[in-house]
């Protein structure tokens, strides 16, 4: 199954297609916010920082397309600008949870044994911290923001991504071609290198695409609880916490961003659904 | 069997227990029973010949096959390849399978569906002879073509193959640092009869042109009969017979050859052969074999001398040895 | 004798995303009461699906047969309802499968599954309607009725004597020794061959007319083979049960069988009584085919492999679907598709070799 075939497989899915939409509208507007921001370019209608409170609490307009909160900043330019925020994050701690996770479960499962046992029970107490206390722990000591919130979701991700390492590959260690390159010489290194990681490959990125969507509303909360980007910086999940009081008031403000974040969760549940989908199929 | 320097391939009480540990301690060295899978074969393979070793499931012909290459540590005995012992850490991995290379018994399992066919093949030229890509490629294509393959597989990927040319490639690789022996663990198990009868074919023409000796893993008595010059019967991890291949095959003498050879179906209705044979209980279990003659529950010459001593190989007729108390009366 | 099964322009195909595949191909055969038939083939023959089609067995979404009548007795089985066949499905016609561990359920005992069946034969007996949850009859004489339920409980069921005496019965019909220990065993803890037998066991006391075994032995050690076919063929007279084999070993068939059909991409070669198969081989796969089977010594006896591989199932084939790899193929097979035509009494043959 290579690239093209999938593409083609979900094409002809309507979900995925949908998913894989809403994604890359995501992900170019993640890009071009990114670029404009190296660039100094301001691509927002309104400087997201720009307050204003003579028009504070505005209900969406044409000038305001989401209104504006309760110091008189667009939210548009505000939610425009967040949006790299929870991608970065979550594709990163996803890479780094599928490159630990990878490495760990294929040497516990290749190598067996006492390896298996202490890697596994290493996973075991890692997977037993919560995303909460951990993420606490880190903005008490590192102090708040987007890096060390990254960094607190990238310590305990991984766990679960080593045990679907380990089982895919123990399945591939009975192969024969494993034993085949025993004796073509190899070292356990290079085999796990070379013959164990790429067939658990698939596998990992299946898992993944479906996990990409919980570190989105992870991070939401963590940001939501004020650990991450800290007022005036815009984030979505930020937003929703410091405008909650103007729920019955100003109902756009707390309810916009949530509806922001969870189009973007459903677009890549859907994306990895149809993944997950066109690789079983083939 | 031959004379020693023409012994490519011998084992001395090769013996490999496996450990079961009854209880929940992963360090406990405190073992309650062991699966006797090998246990006390000596064999020898003589130079540019076939031996088949011939059992049923859990005789242990397939631990002695990876015994004997050491991908799992013998527990004891030695093994001798060219004269040099293997088993004492002297001589390298890297340095035996230069000369010892092993086909699989599933050709669906054998290659690696992300690498192409030429990589594959190439694998074992890269690892231990450690060549150059250029002389890599060209040795590829001298295997592919001495399997009856045109050198444009090199390019495939194993889904792109069928069953049998799968196992070819295995041959191939097998074949590409030129070992001086083959351990065949059922090639043709899991192939088609008209696809088997090509890739025996294949491997009798390697033999001859290569000069190669095999040590052939097979449940199946007429592929030994067919490929081989000399056949080891194993029961429960002993070798119960073995002998010239028309020796042990017409004139059987261990009550279980017998019944084995008498089991094998032959294609012809007039000799309903199966119809005749009559062998009681099941297959003896390896972690608790019987105490003597591990085939003493199931044999009908059995006396009480059998269930008390574990008969020892002897010589009963030039080069044919049998593993039992009885084997004058059997004939 | 009279005519157990009579097939007749069976097509069956099945339906993938991409392509269809054509797996039988207008096949006609006939089943004789007392008569064992087996049918011959490599993998992709269509021999299995032949064998699934019987007893409705088929994949469900993906297979379909698409042409064709399977008379059995008289009765269409092609034209009952899925609530009809299941009548029919393990009380006149039962079926073993190929592998013995996943064929019978790992959470009840042997004596549980045995008994299990008898009831349902006793209840169709009494023409009660055989539910999925709970089957609860009166067995024979006895006034309490039995019930056999889907919950497990910790404590050990209790069947009554009678029924376990049956359940005895049919352990010892098929050799095992020691059926008191066995009725206790999980399947887990018996080997494949027992397990073999006990399917036998239970699909005959269901006491069907015909019994379809799907490559039975395959998975199955040398000497354990020789057990159950033996087995099988001893069956056939004591109980009067015809016998469907379908096997990829020749040597097998030619061992018990009475008559054998060989089948190629779909379609009959040839079908004829075993000895004039194997003495006069008229078709030339099947001739290939015995000359692919290793006998005689190395260095004395030649193997001659057919060149070739099988065809695409999925593209329909104008001529003779073997033409490619014969031997002797001539003009027209590449052109008109040959029918199985009689050549002498019991020996039909699809080749125009032989005229037509």
């Amino acid at each position: 199954m290579n690239l093209h075939s999938a593409y083609s497989f979900i094409s002809k899915n309507r979900e995925a297609t949908f998913g894989f939409a809403i994604v890359a509208v995501y992900l170019i507007l993640g890009l071009v916010v990114a670029l404009a921001d190296i660039a100094n370019i301001r691509i927002t209608p309104y400087d997201p920082l720009q307050q204003n409170v003579g028009s504070s609490l505005g209900a969406p307009s044409t000038a305001h397309l989401f209104g504006t909160d309760f110091l008189g900043r667009d939210v548009f330019s505000r939610v425009i600008v967040s949006v790299p925020n929870d991608l970065v994050v979550s594709f990163c701690v996803v890479a780094l949870a599928i490159c630990v996770g990878a490495s760990i479960g294929a040497v516990a499962a290749f190598k067996g044994g006492l390896f298996d046992e202490l890697l596994m029970r290493f996973t075991d107490v890692i997977f037993s911290l919560p995303a909460l206390v951990i993420a606490m722990v880190i903005a008490v000591a590192l102090g708040p923001g987007l890096t060390h919130m990254m960094i607190a979701l990238m310590v305990i991700w991984w766990p679960p991504y080593a045990r679907v390492a380990r089982g895919e590959a123990l399945r591939v260690s009975h192969q024969n071609y494993i034993e085949a390159a025993k004796f073509a010489g190899q070292r356990t290194a290079k085999i796990i290198f070379k013959h164990v990681l790429p067939n658990i490959s698939i596998t990992m990125l299946v898992y993944a695409t479906l996990d990409v969507a919980t570190v989105v509303l992870t991070y939401a909360g963590l940001s939501y609880l004020g650990l991450s980007v800290r007022p005036p910086l815009p984030d979505l999940g930020e937003m929703i916490s410091t405008s909650q009081d103007y729920l019955i008031i100003a109902p756009w403000l707390p309810v916009i961003p949530g509806i922001v974040i969870a189009v973007l969760v459903i677009g890549f549940s859907l994306l990895g659904d149809g993944i997950r989908d066109a690789l079983e199929a083939s | 069997m031959a004379t020693d320097s023409e012994v490519i391939l011998r084992t001395e009480e090769l013996t490999k227990y496996f450990p079961i540990r009854r209880g929940l301690n992963p360090f406990s060295r405190h073992h309650d029973a062991f699966v006797r899978a090998v246990d006390g074969v000596s064999l020898g393979i003589p130079k540019g010949r076939t031996v088949a070793v011939v059992g049923e499931s859990g005789c242990g012909k397939t631990t002695l096959a990876r015994t004997i290459a050491l991908l799992t540590p013998p527990t004891g005995g030695h093994i001798y390849f060219d004269e040099k012992e293997i088993t004492n850490g002297k001589m390298s991995k890297a340095e035996l399978y230069k000369n010892m290379q092993m086909v699989f018994q599933d050709p669906e399992s054998s290659l690696d569906p992300r690498m192409r066919v030429g990589e594959s093949i190439g694998e074992p030229l890269q690892g231990l002879m450690q060549w150059k890509k250029d002389v890599v490629q060209d040795a590829v294509e001298r295997s592919l073509k001495a399997v009856g393959l045109s050198a444009e597989f090199a390019s495939r990927l194993p889904k792109q193959l069928s069953g049998g040319q799968k196992q070819r490639v295995a041959i191939a690789r097998a074949i590409a640092p030129q070992p001086k022996l083959l351990i065949l663990d059922e090639p043709t198990s899991a192939l088609d009869a008209s696809v088997q009868a090509q890739i025996l074919r294949l491997l009798l023409e390697l033999q001859r042109e290569f000069d190669l000796s095999y040590m052939l893993i097979t449940h199946n008595i007429a592929v030994a009969q067919y490929m081989s010059d000399m056949m080891a019967v194993m029961y429960a991890g002993n070798v119960v017979e073995r002998g010239p291949i028309k020796t042990v095959i017409t004139k059987p003498r261990h009550p279980y050859t017998i019944a084995l050879i008498a089991s094998a179906p032959i294609a012809d209705p007039k000799r309903r052969n199966l119809l005749q044979t009559e062998i009681r209980g099941e297959v003896a279990s390896a972690i608790n074999p019987p105490s003597g003659c591990r085939f003493n529950p199931r044999c009908p010459y059995a006396d009480s001398i059998c269930s008390i001593e574990n008969p020892p190989l002897r010589e009963i007729s030039p080069n044919h040895f049998v593993a039992c108390h009885f084997a004058e009366k059997t004939a | 004798m009279d005519t157990l099964l009579s097939i007749q322009n069976l097509t069956v195909v099945y339906d993938t995303a991409s392509k269809r595949v054509i797996a039988v191909d207008d096949v006609n055969v006939e089943l004789k009461q007392d008569e064992f038939l087996a049918v011959v083939g490599e993998s992709g023959c269509g021999k299995s699906t032949l064998g699934l089609s019987v007893i409705g067995l088929l994949p469900k979404p993906g297979a379909r047969v698409s042409a064709g009548s399977i008379k059995y007795k008289d009765t269409d089985l092609l034209k009952l309802g899925s609530n009809k066949i299941r009548e029919f499905r393990g009380t006149e016609i039962a079926m073993i499968f190929q592998e013995p561990l996943t064929s019978l359920s790992p959470v009840y005992r042997v004596e549980e599954q045995i008994a299990e069946a008898i009831l349902v034969r006793e209840m169709r007996k009494k023409g009660k309607k055989v539910t999925s949850d709970v089957m609860q009859t009166t067995y024979r004489n006895d006034s309490a009725p039995v019930s056999v339920t889907r919950i497990p409980r910790l404590k050990r069921r209790s069947i009554p004597g009678e029924l376990r005496g049956e359940v005895i019965e049919y352990l010892k019909l098929v050799r095992i020794a020691d059926p008191e220990q066995v009725l206790d065993r999980y399947p887990f803890e018996l080997s494949g061959g027992m397990i073999q037998r006990v399917m036998i066991a239970m699909a005959l006391s269901q006491e069907p007319a015909l019994l379809i075994a799907d490559e039975p032995t395959t998975a199955l050690d040398v000497t354990t083979q020789a057990q159950v076919l033996k087995l099988m063929k001893e069956l056939i007279k004591k109980v009067r049960t015809s016998i469907l084999l379908v096997t990829h070993d020749l040597a097998v068939a030619s061992q018990v069988a009475d008559r054998v059909i060989v089948m190629y991409a779909g379609e009959i070669a040839e079908d004829a009584d075993v000895l004039s198969l194997f003495s006069k081989p008229l078709h030339p796969y099947t001739n290939g085919l015995l000359s692919c089977i290793p006998s005689g010594y190395k260095d004395e006896s030649e193997l001659n492999p057919i060149a070739g591989a099988l065809p695409d199932l999925s593209v329909r084939s104008i001529g003779c679907k073997f033409a490619p790899r014969c031997p002797r193929a001539m003009q027209v097979c590449s052109t008109h598709r040959p029918s199985l035509t009689s050549l002498e009494k019991n020996h039909k043959v699809s080749c125009f070799l032989y005229g037509n």
